[in-house]
């Protein structure tokens, strides 16, 4: 089987901290969690199903990880009504239609007999249109397949891309069943606006990127917004965790930290204080009930909010 | 991680032993309610095997990736964890004696503490003769720097001395939990750390600053209390044995939670569930509505496609159905034992009000009141449902449920506004105290309205006991549905539309 073959092209990582590291000078702030769940799809051949809130960094793993193997991306982005001949393969008719005329010009009076040579002239690999995943599976040189919010198609979609999630390989009638040359790091991404199909889930690996910890938001903010100060990033990190405390219909993403940041930036603001904080917070918040509700908290006079907040809830 | 190394004898074994250990937790995630399937089973075996098995985070990783598909089941899948691949042996025993070896033992136990930190955590765990007053020093110090090293040494320390843990005493971890805490006073180390932050900065402390501060220590100290919490549970593994833990700390998953019997912690858990189930729900249920029925014929852009076949309409094209959106009506009691429910079933509707052409809600106990306006103009649900608890006048006589009365009621004031395209949802236990039941209300609201559905909070076998009337009620209703628990309140709604 091509699966073994595949194999024989070696690991692509030799350990999580290497792999920490190469994404790291590709400018993707991973933790132990995203580098470990990589490393292990890449060893065990799985797909990768990347969950979690909008604006996360889920599609720029997959876009990094290209990067760090030097590999192409290949995405295929989902949306409703998304069906084989977009994902998939399709012949090029109107390359077929022209083929069949061309050959009834030739023979001129046109005998029988030349059908079966035509039928089987016009389903082969000239004819064929490839597709996102036909065209990860038959790729020569590395790729990592991106599968983008994979969460949009309808369910009965999903099953297109069992096949290919399991066995690396695409059916088709005509022509039979084409293996993958290689089996590339593939990606899928789910913002979860439904639940996926038990199948599906069963052939990935599963990895929710969270929003970060402080620590890394932080580094995260230093690394994308060069020329920031070290204080300020600290601040910046500190108060998107605060708003993400609280109960807001949506909470702040990362690529939103990112902006303001850059906006604070921009404004030459070297320390944020309440007003700073309530005249930006359209950036990072983009409800209207959110943005009332954080500039509430900003200008909360001392303590008046939390009193006993987390303390309590044990004793 | 400062736990590396942590993975007992046994497991270092690799080989029969872990599998066996491997195999236990899968039982015990089954149990927990995780679908975990033989494939994803066979892919985790797999999977460990190519981690460097001392490396504990990573083995969680591993073992996280392939067995848990959903995120909400990961808080399920952590605990169980922790009680499988938790440190063990006889260094967590509860006996006294052993515990002198876990002074010795510490230190060698902890490689990867950073150079400054060592002395300090050798001391603490050394530190049998420290006075509380030192003890209580030497935590805040390290709260106040943020040592990882630090504090779980003190969590160690602060278990071992104040916790009280006796072998084979049949208490709860919540127990020692308490007395820990009570000995620590972590209240009063915010404050301590407030006001050091206050003398420490140049310049008083803006509004906004404080509150980061504040925001900082309590990361901390929850932290902290999480490792001794960790600590706990260690130790009574290491008492008890793993398969008796794991079934006392086993719980519901968020989607299994009885909405009845929910403990405060519960809640919380709940309502964090119920957001990314409004927008789950949300999403299908306009996709169902645009999907599954076909339009009528588009003409026009059946013709357009047809110019790609040479003129022959081989592919005709439909028009987008557009269905009506039905109209709600959802009557909620709301007495004190069905509250919770009547409650997060009130959040869900409105939260999803797009897909209806109007919600109108109304809740009662013995009187009734609508209380839609709350909900008209404000964004915030969480809000308007703690305000409908609070401001709506639902007590007629003596605040204890009266469906009979209140349902007489609304058919007096809103009856003429239930209409053909109206469905009416009645939430309730129809626990009715022995009043009347006037169900032929419900009977009139049914040959007016589309549906009439009721739900009721309560487990189907308590139906029609005691003072319930359900079934007297449920022969004038389309349907009844037991709704214990937001997995049955979702297949509601899909049913719904």
């Amino acid at each position: 089987m091509t699966t073994e073959s595949a194999n024989d092209a070696g690991p692509r990582f030799e350990s999580v901290p290497e792999l920490r590291d190469q994404l790291r000078k590709v400018d993707y702030l991973s933790d132990e969690g995203i580098a470990g769940i990589v490393f292990l799809a890449d060893r065990l051949g799985k797909p990768i199903l990347v969950e979690g809130p909008a604006g996360t960094g889920k599609t720029q793993l997959a876009k990094s990880v290209a990067d760090v193997l030097g590999a192409r991306l290949i995405r295929l982005q989902c949306y409703e009504g998304l069906d084989e001949s977009k994902a998939l393969y399709e012949w090029n008719y109107k390359k077929q239609l022209l083929r069949i005329q061309a050959t009834k010009a030739d023979d001129g009076a046109g005998e029988a007999g030349g059908w079966e040579d035509i039928s089987e002239d016009i389903f082969s690999d000239d004819f064929l249109l490839e597709r996102p995943l036909l065209e990860a599976i038959r790729a020569e040189d590395p790729v990592v397949l991106l599968i983008d919010e994979v969460d949009r198609v309808e369910v009965e979609t999903e099953a297109l891309l069992l096949e290919i999630l399991s066995d690396y390989q695409v059916s088709i009638p005509e022509l039979g069943t084409v293996s993958a040359r290689q089996i590339p790091m593939v990606f899928l991404t789910s913002n979860n606006t439904r639940e996926l199909s038990e199948a599906l889930k069963r052939r990935c690996l599963y990895l929710h990127v969270d929003y970060p910890d402080m620590a890394r938001e932080k580094e995260i903010v230093l690394t994308k917004v060069p020329g920031l100060t070290d204080a300020l990033a600290d601040q910046i990190a500190r108060v998107v965790r605060s708003i993400r405390q609280l109960e807001l219909k949506k909470a702040p993403s990362v690529s939103e930290t990112l902006d303001w940041a850059r906006t604070l930036m921009l404004l030459g603001v070297e320390q944020i204080d309440a007003e700073t904080a309530t005249n930006t917070a359209n950036i990072l918040l983009k409800y209207q009930s959110d943005i009332a509700k954080a500039a509430k908290e900003f200008a909360a006079e001392e303590k008046s909010f939390s009193g006993d907040g987390v303390l309590s809830k044990g004793s | 991680m400062d736990d590396d190394g942590a993975l007992t004898e046994e497991q270092l074994l690799v080989g029969a032993p872990l599998l066996e250990l491997l195999s236990g937790f899968i039982v015990e995630l089954r149990r927990a309610g995780l679908p975990v399937s033989l494939t994803e089973n066979l892919d985790a075996m797999e999977a460990v095997r190519h981690i460097p098995i001392e490396d504990r985070e990573a083995f969680k990783y591993a073992l996280a990736a392939t067995l848990v598909k959903n995120h909400a089941h990961w808080r399920a899948f952590e605990t169980v964890f922790e009680v499988y691949f938790s440190l063990r042996g006889a260094k967590w025993s509860m006996d006294p004696d052993a515990t002198d070896d876990v002074t010795l033992g510490d230190d060698e136990d902890r490689p990867t503490l950073p150079e400054g930190a060592g002395d300090a955590a050798g001391q603490a765990g050394s530190g049998e003769g420290l006075s509380p007053e030192e003890l209580a020093e030497m935590l805040f110090k390290a709260l106040a720097k943020g040592d990882q090293a630090m504090m779980q040494a003190m969590a160690r320390q602060a278990v071992k001395r104040y916790a009280g843990m006796e072998p084979g005493r049949p208490v709860g971890g919540t127990y020692y939990l308490y007395r820990t805490l009570r000995n620590l006073d972590l209240d009063g180390m915010l404050e301590r750390m407030m006001d050091q932050a206050r003398e420490e900065s140049p310049e008083p402390l803006t509004p906004l600053e404080e509150r980061l501060e504040q925001d900082e220590f309590e990361h901390r100290i929850d932290e902290f209390r999480k490792e001794i919490e960790a600590e706990i549970r260690r130790r009574l593994v290491a008492d008890r044995g793993v398969e008796a833990m794991a079934k006392t700390l086993r719980k519901p998953l968020p989607e299994d939670i009885d909405f009845m019997h929910a403990s405060k912690d519960e809640m919380v858990q709940l309502r964090k569930a119920l957001q990314p189930l409004t927008r789950r729900l949300a999403v299908r249920l306009a996709r169902k509505r645009r999907h599954g029925r076909k339009g009528a014929l588009d003409f026009r852009s059946t013709v357009r496609h047809s110019l790609s076949y040479g003129g022959v309409p081989a592919e005709p094209k439909f028009k987008y159905p557009r269905p009506a959106k039905p109209e709600i009506f959802v009557i909620a009691d709301i007495s004190g034992s069905v509250a919770a429910f009547a409650r997060f079933t009130l959040h869900l509707v409105y939260a999803i009000s797009g897909q209806f052409s109007k919600v109108r809600s109304f809740v009662f106990i013995d009187g009734i009141d609508e209380v839609t306006s709350y909900f008209e103009g404000t964004d915030d649900i969480v809000e308007a449902v703690h305000r409908v608890n609070t401001e709506a006048d639902v007590v007629w006589v003596d605040g204890h449920s009266d469906y009979g009365h209140a349902f007489e009621v609304f058919w007096q004031r809103y009856g003429k506004d239930v209409g053909p395209r109206t469905t009416v949802i009645i939430l309730g236990d129809a626990r009715n105290n022995y009043h009347s039941s006037q169900s032929w209300v419900v009977k009139e609201i049914r040959a007016k309205a589309r549906h009439v559905y009721w739900l009721n909070p309560e487990p189907k076998a308590y139906w029609d006991t005691g003072d319930s009337i359900v079934g007297e009620y449920g022969t004038h209703c389309d349907g009844t549905f037991e709704c214990r628990n937001l997995r049955q309140l979702e297949r509601f709604v899909d049913h719904l539309v």
